[in-house]
């Protein structure tokens, strides 16, 4: 599974790691290579702190704890459970870096490369399941 | 009636918490060992054989009642 992760909002983080964490308990390796709004999820503190998207964003808190209510766990837990399957692989893109004046240090630990399209398209090419989110 | 060697209680969960606990469950276990799953998300009705499927584990035995699933798992 190769996916493009574009976007930094809750609602389409979501998913991404619901597919990430699921792909991974099945035993599918997974490639998540974070770019534009999608880097600051892997920003330190990042996942904590993404919002739903536009005018929605003043319901984040709302949504968070409905979301708490019914049990479903936050962003950082499924990035953790994520991880936890050994499956997940996570890549920051090194142009959007640059751009975005974000340094190595400003990133999470857990990502295992910085790189280019080259090296996601290498991946891409090969995986069964390609999205862009 | 089947030897249960491990018990994953599921209940209350939602997708992905049931096949995220269930395959961790079975990280601790050897092949052919059967674990229980209890899961009340109804989207575990075909997730758990989508995840048996891709795993190669065995699914003995699936019940549901009141909103409860219950699957024995063969595990590989």
């Amino acid at each position: 599974m190769a996916f493009v992760v574009h976007s930094g909002t809750l609602d389409k983080l979501y998913p991404v790691l619901m597919l990430a964490s699921t792909g991974g308990a099945m035993d599918a390796e997974v490639h998540l290579f974070f770019t534009f709004w999608g880097l600051d999820a892997v920003k330190k503190g990042g996942f904590d702190k993404a919002k739903l998207p536009g005018i929605m964003s003043l319901g984040t808190g709302m949504m968070k704890s409905k979301i708490k209510s019914v049990g479903v766990p936050s962003l950082p837990e499924i990035f953790a459970m994520c991880r936890d399957t050994e499956n997940v692989k996570i890549y920051a893109c090194s142009t959007t870096m640059e751009m975005m004046d974000v340094s190595k240090d400003e990133l999470i630990p857990e990502v295992d490369e910085i790189v280019g399209a080259a090296t996601f398209l290498d991946i891409a090419m090969d995986a069964d399941v390609q999205m862009f989110i | 009636m089947v030897n249960v060697d491990v018990e994953v209680d599921a209940k209350g969960m939602y997708c992905p918490m049931p096949i995220v606990k269930l395959k961790k469950a079975t990280k601790t276990m050897e092949p052919g060992q059967v674990l229980k799953l209890i899961s009340t998300d109804p989207g575990s009705k075909r997730d758990v054989p989508a995840w048996a499927n891709k795993t190669g584990a065995e699914i003995l035995e699936t019940n549901e009642e009141n909103g409860e699933f219950t699957f024995l798992i063969k595990v590989s």
